[in-house]
């Protein structure tokens, strides 16, 4: 067989490998959500000036009461210290993702997603091997237990029984009762993470935020350190039947929002008709335009001032 | 052969033209859409005070033009619509209608201030010299998910079959938006200048219960304005009629 007849089998056999690589039978979409993210969102998920801000928020009327029965002093109380960091604070903290795979160490094929601890916040395990979560009689976790799959290239995963925590910081809770389903979408550098929390004791519908992160090996990463209760008010280590909390219509935080921003309660409380447009309609003859902001009003940072800064 | 090669898989990965964009979807947005309002309350649902612009980074020249804003001048002048141009209409309390305009156009009404975002496909080009709109000129794409998987990507075998079948009902619409009229990300007059670009990623999903959903990821790019691009991801929830589609007029003041 002469050079030429070599090379033009080896064009074939390459050209036939190529057709039926491209050919092939679609197998499972996915992509790669390893590394670190980077959160760069600019909505307001968890941020609140206010003590009693539930504006948006479904809650149902159990979901009110907890809310406004809430004494931030409850926080010094051991027991309830690590409530601060449920599933749902993947969106409402300030942390970055650090995503990584874990693979079978036989077959490298892929047995959960992991997102890394941040200071007080529990790992988080997506396990895609399909194994069974606890007995539903089990001890429910601060993390819970997590599933995931693929649809598409987007994962989805679910969490299930994990303790009562903050579904807004300090102010609205989920109970031990609710999942939290995530939806993470990668496009290009963007990661978008779509959570649903639904909870059948503190909600009257889903509670959907979303949060974006852009991919960025300087991401404030920071150690896990498991989260430690410590006594911090006296009074309660003195006195440990005591319980911080406001009685029904005792809470002095309720009309701040209103104050501030002039916002009627009716919205301030929160409630599934807060979150859909309609509920403008409501509003339109109550609201006024409050004066023009003063403070914590954001905008551009202040020019650097002191030695150095340019002469005024 | 490997131009031919990389044409397929572009061409797999849904980033080449193809011949009809309405069948080729591989997601089914048409339909009406309701927005869930549970992020940036306060700056969407009322018109926040003059000088509120917390969580966009606005620069310096925004800041001045922001302080200017005045509603009665932006009504005097006709401009009451300059809130529902296309980098801040999205995030406007309201509910969608998507429909297809032809096999090559996606159309996306709302109801609030009576507006329409048109999705042009493949090859379209604007004509030149068109004006700059409220809702500029966007080009759309499908993103169609990746048909192949690194082996370290693979799920370890669930069951006896080791790869499931990929969902049905996934990919994304890419959208870029140029050739936009100036206006305003908030209603309280935190400006966009001429030169923005926006550009967003619409995905799909359905929930076990029947529900859809649908995200939108956006980012507005705008050095004369932004210290930084524009983040935020907008949820709708799909609705199984336009019996609650309410049009009203744009605004300046509500």
């Amino acid at each position: 067989m002469g050079s030429n007849a070599v090379f033009r089998a080896m064009v074939t056999r390459l050209g036939s490998i190529v057709v039926a690589l491209l050919f092939a039978v679609p197998l499972l979409a996915q992509v790669d959500l390893s590394g670190s993210w980077a959160r760069r969102g600019q909505a307001d998920n968890g941020y609140a000036r206010e003590q009693v801000d539930l504006l948006g928020i479904p809650l149902s009327a159990d979901g009110r009461a907890k809310a406004l029965s809430y004494n931030i002093a409850s926080l010094s109380a051991t027991e309830r210290q690590c409530q601060m960091y449920p599933p749902f604070y993947a969106l409402t903290g300030p942390f970055a993702l650090q995503i990584s795979g874990e693979q079978d160490p036989i077959t490298q094929k892929l047995v959960a997603w992991k997102i890394a601890g941040w200071i007080d916040r529990d790992v988080t395990m997506i396990w895609m091997d399909g194994r069974p979560g606890p007995s539903e009689y089990a001890p429910h976790t601060h993390g819970g237990f997590t599933s995931g799959a693929w649809e598409g290239d987007a994962l989805v995963a679910v969490t299930k029984q994990f303790k009562l925590g903050d579904m807004k910081r300090h102010r609205a809770f989920s109970s031990d009762r609710a999942t939290l389903t995530y939806r993470f979408n990668r496009h290009g550098d963007l990661l978008t993470l779509t959570g649903i929390l639904e909870d059948p004791v503190y909600l009257a519908e889903p509670f959907v935020l979303t949060e974006i992160f852009r991919l960025d090996p300087n991401a404030n990463l920071l150690p896990l350190t498991a989260c430690e209760p410590i006594e911090e008010l006296p009074s309660l280590h003195q006195n440990p039947g005591l319980v911080p909390h406001y009685l029904p219509g005792k809470n002095p935080f309720v009309n701040e929002v209103t104050e501030h921003h002039n916002i009627p309660l009716e919205a301030v409380l929160g409630g599934p008709e807060t979150m859909y447009p309609e509920f403008r309609k409501k509003l339109k003859d109550k609201y006024v335009m409050p004066p023009p902001c003063k403070e914590g009003c954001g905008g551009p940072p202040a020019p650097p001032a002191g030695r150095g800064a340019a002469p005024q | 052969m490997l131009t031919v090669a990389a044409a397929l898989v572009n061409a797999q990965r849904g980033n080449a033209p193809v011949a009809n964009p309405k069948a080729a979807a591989p997601i089914d947005l048409t339909g009406y859409w309701v927005s869930i309002v549970t992020q940036d309350w306060r700056w969407r649902m009322v018109t926040p005070a003059k000088g509120d612009y917390l969580g966009v980074p606005i620069t310096v020249d925004a800041k001045k033009v922001a302080d200017l804003w005045d509603p009665a001048k932006d009504e005097a002048a006709g401009e009451q619509c300059k809130s529902y141009g296309a980098p801040a209409l999205m995030s406007v309390p309201g509910r969608l209608h998507i429909s297809w305009q032809d096999d090559r156009t996606l159309k996306v009404d709302t109801d609030a201030g009576t507006q329409t975002r048109v999705f042009h496909f493949g090859e379209w080009q604007a004509p030149k010299d068109t004006p700059r709109s409220w809702q500029g000129i966007s080009l759309a794409q499908w993103q169609m998910p990746a048909t192949t998987v690194p082996t370290q990507l693979r799920p370890a075998p669930r069951s006896a079959t080791d790869q499931p079948a990929p969902a049905a009902g996934s990919g994304t619409l890419r959208v870029v938006t140029t050739n936009l009229r100036p206006g305003y990300l908030r209603k309280n007059g935190v400006p966009y200048s001429t030169n923005a670009v926006l550009t967003e990623y619409w995905d799909l999903f359905k929930r076990p219960n029947g529900e859809e959903w649908l995200t939108i990821t956006t980012q507005i790019d705008d050095p004369q304005y932004l210290r930084q691009p524009r983040l935020i991801a907008l949820p709708f929830k799909k609705e199984s009629s336009g019996a609650k589609w309410d049009p009203t007029p744009c605004s300046a003041r509500w």
